[in-house]
């Protein structure tokens, strides 16, 4: 046990030792502590450097606020995280931690040069320099800061851990279980509200276990929590520790954090390291306490330099003394309270150091009664030590003027500067700040959620207060909540409220160009900085924190902004306020991405839609590809075969016999009802009411710009009724878009619409033997081509199940697409296979569907049409309904630039080379000898090699290109130019006459 | 305007840097101005400082309801680049590229632009085919950018994910070479500093309440918080809130105002070199000179002016993020801010004039007007000096979206089949 | 996230289940090819995009499917009213007033 360590003191185990590593060091530390806590017991303050001086720094804070004592910790492979706070890291078995930002070791780092060199990194320094010679930023100054920069290293392993989300309902949350939320959680418990409790730190209680000699209702504090928390856990409280409120969205919606694993000795397997709670409160308490200040002088951020209220829970909490012989320095009672406690415990304060001229006279009094030295009046000009504060100077003020100086020996300065209310998920909340000028600090002002607030944090001090605060929100909560509630009447003994004076830097005798005091201890921002800033013009707080970057370490500004701002506000010569405070911004304090991400990781980062028939094209050695969220069956390669090899071989089965295609994705919408046909005149291109039942039509649809949205077959059932296909990645927009137009535009219309993607599965077969593979199986349907022609649609059954039947072509050839109910989906794809095997049927997939189509010349929307193609660009003009007097966009289409001459239409394109295949993509000019930019007038939308053609052919948009059939163009690629002529895009059996048997 | 320099700095070391000046003044309105322009951010402040530089016209006041450099221009991801796909949009954004490259030397003030890399990743065939376009015309008109496959991907930037197994596999990317990011508060100082020092005043927290026209339609000024002050031009650049402001002056616009978010993780050493872009998983990010990985997201599906913006958003963004960089899993969220953006509806901005005499307008910007920055206010200002645009700026007019010529980049992304 | 009332299921639901569908009452001219350019433009593009209450639509996408409009204030994003559709778009006035 080190001298540090008061025995059977604190709130850890004093039998459980915990073993851990620092730097490669061996420590023992107790259940229950920290590392900064394990460390500090150890006596070791220096635990970290700085991020631009690379000074020495050791923890300030004992909590979550920690800007100095950041730590990568880890534990074992993919564990390892870097910037972690030392003062809020629990202990765990084997925990291996490491300091960061430095150069060589930690107690002496390389790196400190910087901090010698001091004056030459004022505040914005940056903008001022390194730009000559200019080519030396990219290769010299950049790399150089970017090497500088930066706190721990990152992760360089995948993360093994996993994260899970929930939601919860709430009557009411409450912020923080310190007295303030302990109180307005029960009082709103009592009165019958569904409570929530959450807090950050491992075990609830806040100030008061930092403080137990206080008594509360005649018992000693801690009793009265171990009470409080079981009535709590009676009244059925949902109590949650290690739990970060990390922001407050709209209408009372909470994320919350919860820490599971990280304290653990041991992770049980699959157990997530972290939950993120999505909480929906009707009604917020936030209680989040206050947080001290420092005190702003120089050497302020030397290791051992901490703040009394610390210092207070290291002793407590912990049971460890953070020095032997302390010096405080404090504008604030609240220090007085750590001295005492600590002189109790066996620390020599050598003096407490009082800025106020005339602390009050029981403060005096109990000082006088303990032999502590009180120098009132005084003030803090320096300290000393290099690796840790070894003495502490100070100064008589009066009448403004610093006298002489006196140097005292010690191996730690507590200093308090106040408190400032934690306001930051106030702040979240847009809600308005309130300069009060008496505290010098923010108070709430205008609520713009269900919330309330209480305690500390707004300004309340002292038990006593913070309870009966508390106890009052909850109430007020419950009454909200249309619950009756009073709350109880509380008597607090040895209560410690006290008041105290704010400060911008403490008077110095120093010449102000030597002073160094940090304001933001973590990004080296000093006082002078501050001033620097605003000398220069950065008025307003936000300037001055962007240009200083006070407030913008891994604390938010915890530690710094009220400093920061008292600060600016005395330069700029005006008010605080006026000044302004920078938005405090989500999450309060960092929060790990995974927690974030969930169960949105890997194979569950989005859902993959799959359809029936994919379980068989993985069996068969299918390669997929992701279109939208769907994976389909890319091409099925056969003994080594490359894509380029199955895909003709696929190709060429198809046109000579017959192929058969899993069309399961493609999006399918019914439109029913007695005004079926109305709707679709209004909605596609197309002419429908002279489509009979019994037939299909190639519909297109756009959008009410005019430009090509969706296309798709669509056959007619019956009078009332249309089967609606559109493509594979379209299909919740086009629903949308003709749930929009019916329910607000034509509402009078008697129409249904019905998405029914998922409820059939389709299957294409193409080849001139397709009917031939068909025809045993099918019932109800005469398929010869007089009874079943060419774009004809029957329902009937198929291998034994119910179907819709469709003649229709994507490929040029004979091609029938047989929908079925989904869950019959793969048991019609094998009867069809085991049908066509005489045939040789071969399965074929998106790829070999595309070059069927392309030697066809049909287009594939937002393949060959990109959002800007009108119809007649895509030479579908032949499908727009001349005579009817309006459908969706067709206004758009008579605009003046939907008229003019050069818009880019689609035609065919043939490489004079025919073994070359040029790249979708590659853009097309008239003259290959310009120089660049070259003027552009096309580009080629779809390429391929046709294996039935024996070359290639490819699609593109060109300026004009309909008039332009028969002359040659020029692609220039990185390996030299192409010259193709432009053709007809129906590249294969122009006339049809396959589509006819 | 004292020069900015490593001698200058050791020079005011040796005085406590005591002696810097401040860099611009904070101007009360004069009873008239020959330019007002609407918008203290970089754009605003940028057209002003080539106002005075290239067209010599220096009775310039840039008017804002908060603090320079307060909107957008604070609150964006920082990524500048110009591989876009048509023409127009390509010569807009290199133009703003070149007059990137000397930037800080011509302010004298480092905005630190950073050539590391801008590279969009591409995850399924469409990507791809589109990508490809982008780097073909890119190529044809002398726009830096190039084909990596995934492999080429992962050798320039070591940490990215490209396992075929991933639920977005990377199959290839766009990497623009000579794109890359930059400080962008540095932006609106330096522009403000260089503005003032040619004579521009720079009025802050200064909300314009309408602008006001004269009897033959033509604008003569802009009433304000500190009252009306007289302007021959106005040109309004007031990103998010332009509808706002442009519906004061009769003119209603074709835009709409959306949250957008992006976040910051804490400070590490470098990881990575680069910008990677996904447009398919909606996510972007770069590693600050700070050592913080800059996260862009999506914009939020409902208008606003609220800058607050949604949880799922984020949820979405950093699990996208931890899929392109599983690495990153275990890496901390450090802050998230909004900022509200203004979206035309093909995604293309306007600059130029309006229906009204003397009345400018630079907006649309939607979420990549940073990148524009230098382009978009070097155009403005000529547009304004001259009273025609820039041939560089012709093609992005408000009448566009009457004749139907839209520029519309995100359409050419299109996805569907 | 936020909580939005679907007038047709009569509950409030979260932002999820909803879609944004831009501003509302902007209806399809009855006879578009009477239009002149600007008047189709107006129709098709220009938008009120008001700081302050916002007439807006709205989808239950993943509810009853409705679309259904609202008056929501777009500086602090807080529903004033959400409505069905095709109901007349309410005085602002008295909105706020009752608010």
């Amino acid at each position: 046990m080190s001298q540090f360590r008061i025995p059977g003191k604190g709130r850890v185990d004093h039998a459980k030792t915990v073993r851990f590593a620092f730097d490669n060091r061996e420590y023992t530390g107790l259940r229950g502590d920290t590392v900064a806590s394990a460390l500090l017991a150890h006596g070791v303050h220096l635990m970290g450097r700085s991020f631009k001086y690379h000074r020495p720094r050791g923890p300030v804070t004992a909590d979550s606020a920690e800007p100095n004592a950041l730590i990568g910790t880890s534990r074992g492979p993919g564990r390892f995280e870097p910037n972690t706070r030392a003062t809020v890291q629990e202990l765990r078995e084997g925990l291996i931690c490491e300091s960061q930002n430095r150069l060589g070791a930690l107690s002496f780092d390389f790196g400190a040069v910087n901090d010698a060199l001091y004056p030459l990194f004022p505040a914005g320094f940056y903008y001022k320099t390194f730009m000559w010679p200019r080519s030396f930023w990219d290769k010299l100054y950049e790399p150089v800061i970017r090497r500088a920069a930066g706190l721990g290293r990152a992760p360089s392993e995948v993360d093994p851990d996993t994260y899970a989300s929930r939601y919860l309902h709430a009557d009411l949350l409450v912020v923080g279980a310190g007295p303030s939320g302990l109180m307005a959680a029960l009082e709103a418990a009592r009165a019958g509200v569904r409570v929530t409790l959450v807090d950050e730190n491992a075990e609830m209680g806040g100030a008061l276990l930092s403080d137990p000699g206080v008594e509360i209702d005649g018992r000693p504090a801690w009793d009265w929590l171990d009470a409080t928390l079981a009535e709590l856990a009676s009244l059925g409280v949902r109590l949650m520790t290690r739990t970060t409120a990390i922001g407050y969205y709209h209408q009372n919606m909470i994320g919350l954090c919860q820490k599971l694993t990280d304290h653990l000795d041991e992770i049980a397997d699959n157990a997530p390291r972290e939950r993120m709670w999505r909480v929906r409160a009707t009604r917020v308490v936030l209680a989040q306490g206050a947080l001290e200040k420092p005190l702003v002088f120089h050497g302020n951020d030397r290791p051992g330099v901490m703040l009394a209220g610390a210092a207070q829970t290291y002793l407590h909490r912990y049971g460890v003394k953070v020095g032997t012989r302390a010096v405080i320095v404090t504008s604030h009672d609240s220090a007085y309270h750590a001295a005492f406690d600590l002189a109790a415990a066996g620390t020599r304060i050598v003096a407490i150091v009082e800025t106020r001229a005339a602390p009050p006279e029981t403060l005096r009094a109990e000082a006088r009664v303990r032999g502590i030295e009180l120098l009132a009046g005084h003030t803090v000009t320096g300290t000393r030590g290099r690796l840790r504060v070894a003495s502490v100077t100070v100064n008589p003020v009066q009448g403004g003027r610093v006298g002489e100086p006196r140097m005292i020996h010690c191996d730690c300065l507590l200093m308090s500067g106040g408190w400032t209310p934690s306001l930051h998920l106030f702040s979240h909340t847009k809600g308005s700040l309130q300069w009060d000028a008496e505290s010098n600090t923010f108070l709430p002002g205008r609520m713009t959620e269900n919330c309330h607030i209480a305690g500390a944090g707004r300004g309340l001090w002292g038990f006593e207060a913070a309870l009966t605060d508390g106890a009052k929100a909850g109430a007020d909560a419950a009454r909200a909540l249309g619950n009756e509630a009073k709350a109880a009447p509380l008597s607090v003994a040895h209560d410690r409220p006290g008041t105290g004076e704010s400060h911008r830097e403490l008077p110095t005798d120093r010449r102000s160009s030597r002073v160094r005091a940090f304001i933001d201890f973590q990004n080296d921002v000093t006082a002078k900085d501050i001033r620097l800033a605003v000398r220069e013009g950065m008025r307003s707080i936000e300037h001055v924190k962007r240009y200083t970057t006070n407030g913008m370490a891994t604390d938010q500004g915890k530690m710094s902004n009220i400093n920061g701002l008292m600060i600016a506000a005395d330069a700029v010569g005006k008010a605080p306020p006026e000044v302004g405070l920078t938005t405090f911004r989500p999450p309060y304090t960092p929060t790990t991405f995974g927690a974030f991400a969930g169960y949105h990781r890997g194979a569950t980062f989005e859902v993959t839609r799959r359809t029936p028939i994919d379980p068989w094209a993985e069996a068969n050695g299918a390669v997929f590809e992701p279109v939208s969220l769907w994976r389909r069956a890319w091409y099925f390669p056969k003994g080594g075969e490359d894509m380029e090899a199955a895909v003709a071989r696929e190709c060429r089965a198809t046109r000579a016999s017959v192929g058969i295609f899993d069309a399961s994705t493609l999006g399918k919408i019914e439109v029913a009802g007695p005004d079926a046909v109305e709707f679709m005149n209004r909605m596609y291109t197309n002419p429908w009411t002279k489509l009979a039942p019994g037939r299909c039509r190639y519909g297109v649809l756009l959008g009410e710009d005019g430009y090509i949205r969706d296309d798709g077959v669509i056959g007619r059932l019956s009078d009332e009724l249309f089967h609606v296909t559109t493509t594979t990645g379209g299909a919740p927009r086009v629903l949308n878009m003709m749930e929009d137009y019916l329910q607000t535009e034509w509402p009078d219309l008697d129409v249904w619409l019905t998405s029914t993607t998922e409820q059939w599965a389709t299957v294409a077969l193409n080849g001139p033997n397709a009917r031939k593979v068909l025809e045993g199986l099918v019932e109800g349907v005469d398929l010869s081509a007089e009874a079943m022609p060419h774009m004809s649609v029957a329902e009937c059954r198929v291998a034994g199940f119910p179907a819709r039947l469709f003649r229709l072509s994507f490929t040029g050839e004979l091609g029938f697409e047989i929908n079925v109910p989904a869950r019959h989906g793969l048991a019609l794809w094998e009867a069809l296979m085991e049908a066509g095997r005489p045939h040789d049927i071969t399965p074929y997939g998106t790829e070999t569907m595309h070059v069927l189509r392309a030697e066809k010349g049909f287009i594939i929307v937002g393949q060959d049409t990109d959002g800007t193609v009108a119809p007649e660009d895509a030479g579908l003009g032949w499908a727009i309904g001349k005579k009817k007097p309006d459908f969706v966009g067709k206004r758009s289409l008579a605009r003046p630039d939907l008229v003019a001459p050069g818009r880019k239409q689609l035609v065919g394109l043939l490489t004079e080379d025919g073994g070359v295949k040029l790249e979708e993509g590659a853009q097309i000019v008239l003259d290959p000898d310009q120089p660049l930019p070259m003027k552009m007038v096309g580009h080629v939308t779809s390429s391929y090699h046709s294996a039935t053609l024996g070359r290639s052919i490819a699609m593109a948009l060109i300026e004009g290109g309909h008039d332009m059939e028969g002359r040659d163009v020029y692609l220039p690629m990185p390996d030299g130019t192409h010259r193709a002529r432009i053709t007809s895009t129906a590249f294969y059996d122009p006339d049809g006459s396959r589509l006819k048997l | 305007m004292p020069r900015y320099s490593a001698f200058a700095v050791v020079k005011n070391a040796l005085t406590g840097h005591t002696r810097w000046r401040e860099q611009w003044p904070d101007a009360q309105p004069k009873k008239e101005y020959d330019v007002i322009i609407v918008g203290a951010g970089g754009h605003g402040l940028g057209a002003a400082y080539y106002l005075a530089k290239e067209h010599g016209i220096t009775n310039v006041a840039v008017i804002d309801k908060g603090w320079l450099g307060g909107g957008n221009t604070g609150r964006n991801t920082t990524i500048i680049r110009s591989n876009y796909l048509y023409d127009e949009s390509a010569k807009l954004y290199d133009h703003a590229l070149d007059l990137w490259d000397g930037l800080s030397q011509e302010l004298n003030y480092n905005v630190m632009f950073s050539r590391r890399g801008v590279m969009m990743l591409a995850h399924n065939v469409h990507d791809v085919q589109s990508f490809q376009r982008h780097v073909h015309s890119n190529r044809l008109n002398g726009v830096d950018n190039r084909w990596l496959s995934a492999e080429e991907a992962k050798a320039f930037c070591p940490p990215l994910n490209i396992s075929p197994d991933a639920r977005y596999p990377v199959m290839g990317a766009a990497l623009q070479m000579r794109a890359g990011t930059a400080r962008h508060d540095a932006v609106a100082w330096g522009y403000a500093r260089a503005a003032a020092a040619r004579g521009v005043d720079i009025i802050q927290n200064c909300p314009v309440i309408a602008i006001r026209r004269g009897p033959d339609g033509a604008v003569t000024g802009v009433d304000t918080a500190k009252g009306f002050i007289g302007a021959k031009k106005v040109a309004v650049s007031a990103a998010g809130h332009t509808s706002v402001v442009m519906e004061s002056a009769g003119v209603r616009m074709p835009l709409e105002s959306f949250p957008l978010q992006a976040l910051v993780s804490e400070p590490v050493k470098p990881v990575f070199p680069c910008v990677v872009m996904s447009n398919t998983v909606h996510a972007y990010i770069s590693q600050s000179d700070k050592g913080e990985l800059v996260i862009g997201s999506g914009t939020d599906q409902y208008t606003s002016y609220s800058q607050r913006g949604g949880l799922p958003l984020i949820e979405h963004t950093v699990a996208a993020i931890c899929e392109i960089f599983p690495i990153f899993n275990r890496m901390r969220m450090l802050r998230k801010w909004g900022g509200i953006v203004d979206v035309t509806p093909d995604r293309s901005a306007i600059i130029g004039k309006t229906p009204v005499k003397n009345l400018f307008v630079n907006c649309g910007w939607g979420t990549g007007g940073f990148k524009a920055t230098p382009g978009a206010a070097h155009t403005l200002a000529h547009t304004v000096a001259t009273g025609e645009p820039h041939p560089i700026n012709a093609p992005f007019t408000l009448d566009r979206f009457r004749t139907g010529r839209l520029i519309d980049e995100a359409a050419a992304a299109a996805v569907a089949h | 996230m936020l909580l939005i009332h679907c007038p047709y299921c009569d509950e409030t639901l979260p932002e999820l289940e909803f879609a944004y569908a831009g501003e509302a009452h902007i209806a399809r001219p009855e006879d578009p090819s009477t239009m002149s350019d600007e008047e189709w433009r107006d129709f098709l593009f220009i938008r009120s995009n008001p700081k302050g209450p916002h007439f807006e639509r709205w989808r239950h996408v993943h509810g009853c499917a409705r679309f259904f409009n609202a008056v929501r204030d777009t500086v602090s994003d807080r529903f004033l009213l959400t409505y069905k559709a095709g109901e007349p778009r309410p005085d602002l006035a008295s909105l706020e007033a009752a608010q």
